[in-house]
């Protein structure tokens, strides 16, 4: 039972930080997109 | 040396005058007063024994309560009559503003604890197990404390969205350390125990952001 | 420079994944709080990631206030940003830790304290570079960062002295580190520093693009005033 909490925090860290980097990813494919937009 | 502090007297003087005009500032000031009071009392009821140990925080976070009120109008008059921008292209310097401001709000803020005060040791039965004159110095040390940062933030804020809650936005964690010595102080002062270690820790602090904000308020006041 | 980037994310990846595997099978168990302490290899590295990067944030708002270099303010945004995702990361993962441990969610232990108000100070930073206006931001955050960074020795004393007037468990426990454990965590805050350097530069890419495309914009409604929308 214990163990939960172990796996409990390993998974909290990761799901912050792929949430973060997964925000920046988003981002930057929208921005990308409207700079296509622009030049055309 | 005589122009800055000039300055900063005659702005100071200013200030204190139009507040002192306006009868509304003092009146709604007395009544605020009293009501956090009593907003405080029917919130915490404590008996006379444990009062004495929650009292500092209590006092304490009335007294930021005051001076987010008052830091909040601190530039209110200056915005409305275009004063910063007069003052930006003066050859004044900036820190006699700052200073002026400061001060101002430093007396403000220090005639509403003076107000508060009796009034807490009446509802709460407060007395003091020690000599009491130390918690002088512990106000003026932690009014200085958050008066300095709040009128520097209080410019910060000016053309920020959303600027009356940007203040304490930015206040509170910067002065979480100020705050804890006030209370800790506070509280050992009303036990009868020494508070040397958070004294010295406020008046540092003070030293140190006084100087920083004198240092970056020229920085703030032209940023553009 | 465009090839670099995917190396060293696989790189950081293995490196991960490795530190992991040391955190959970390598590193040996321990005696009164048995497998949960495994938590601490990702909790504190991920502390002194976030310890650095809000140093490397002071350095760069300093450097910014001295020569005005829009590089160091991009550099001053990204720190404090990445710094708030890892300081989250130990906020959250220490009352994870302290609850089977100590019984309590939260305990005002001196770490977890000072980790706190270091996370309040820079999400205020945070906040003041959303809330004010694109002129004058990067010179506001900047003599922000630097009244935070000067608060956090204080923050250090005064909770440090709060604390040894009236005690509390203390997390993460205190005196000397078995040399395997130490070896672990040392691994995992290494793996831990490339992964949070890779997405400072992931942020500060999207963060040139953004000012790039803000200001071509600006120069178009600039030039032609009657057409562009946006």
């Amino acid at each position: 039972m214990r163990n939960g909490y172990l796996f409990a925090a390993y998974a909290v860290t990761w799901i912050i930080h792929i949430t973060y980097l997964g925000s920046i990813v988003r981002r930057y494919a929208r921005l990308k997109s409207e700079i296509e937009q622009l030049k055309k | 040396m005589s122009a800055p502090t000039g300055i900063t007297r005659v702005t100071l003087l200013k200030d204190l005058r139009l507040e002192w005009r306006s009868k509304d500032a003092i009146n709604s000031m007395l009544f605020f007063s009293l009501l956090v009071v009593v907003v405080f009392s029917f919130s915490f009821d404590p008996s006379a024994e444990e009062s004495r140990q929650i009292a500092g925080g209590l006092v304490w976070v009335a007294f930021l309560f005051a001076a987010v009120v008052a830091l909040n109008q601190t530039w209110a008059r200056e915005i409305r009559n275009q004063v910063l921008d007069a003052y930006r292209v003066s050859p004044a310097p900036a820190n006699s503003l700052f200073i002026a401001k400061t001060l101002g709000n430093f007396i403000f803020v220090s005639v509403l604890e003076a107000l508060m005060t009796p009034l807490f040791i009446m509802f709460y039965r407060l007395r003091a197990l020690g000599p009491a004159w130390p918690l002088l110095l512990v106000a003026a040390l932690g009014t200085w404390a958050l008066v300095v940062n709040g009128t520097f933030f209080a410019a910060m804020s000016l053309r920020t969205r959303s600027r009356e809650i940007m203040l304490p936005l930015l206040l509170f964690p910067i002065s979480i350390p100020a705050l804890l010595a006030m209370v800790q102080a506070t509280t050992s002062i009303l036990n009868g125990e020494g508070a040397r270690f958070w004294i010295v820790l406020l008046a540092t602090y003070d030293l140190v952001f006084t100087t920083v904000c004198l240092l970056l308020f020229e920085t703030v006041l032209n940023a553009e | 420079m465009k090839k670099l980037f995917p190396i060293l994310g696989v790189l950081t990846a293995i490196l991960l994944i490795y530190a992991l595997y040391q955190a959970l099978v390598v590193a040996p168990t321990e005696r009164t709080m048995g497998d949960v302490q495994r938590i601490f290899y990702y909790h504190v590295p991920s502390a002194w990631t976030a310890f650095i990067l809000f140093f490397i944030n002071f350095g760069a708002s300093v450097f910014y206030l001295i020569k005005r270099n829009p590089a160091a303010d991009i550099v001053a945004l990204v720190t404090a940003e990445v710094g708030v995702v890892f300081c989250t990361v130990v906020l959250i993962t220490g009352p994870i830790w302290a609850r089977p441990v100590w019984g309590i969610w939260w305990t005002w232990d001196m770490r977890l304290t000072s980790t706190l108000v270091l996370w309040l100070i820079y999400v205020s930073y945070l906040f003041l570079r959303r809330f004010s206006s694109s002129g004058e931001t990067p010179l506001l955050a900047a003599a922000l960062a630097v009244l935070g960074a000067l608060c956090v020795p204080f923050v250090y004393f005064s909770i440090w002295f709060f604390r040894t007037q009236h005690p509390q468990p203390v997390m993460g426990g205190g005196g000397s580190i078995d040399p395997r454990m130490l070896h672990v965590l040392l691994i995992n805050w290494l793996a831990f520093s490339c992964f949070a350097f890779l997405v400072c530069w992931s942020r500060y890419r999207l963060e040139k693009l953004q000012r790039e495309v803000d200001h071509a914009h600006a120069l178009e409604s600039l030039m032609d005033p009657r057409g562009s929308a946006r």
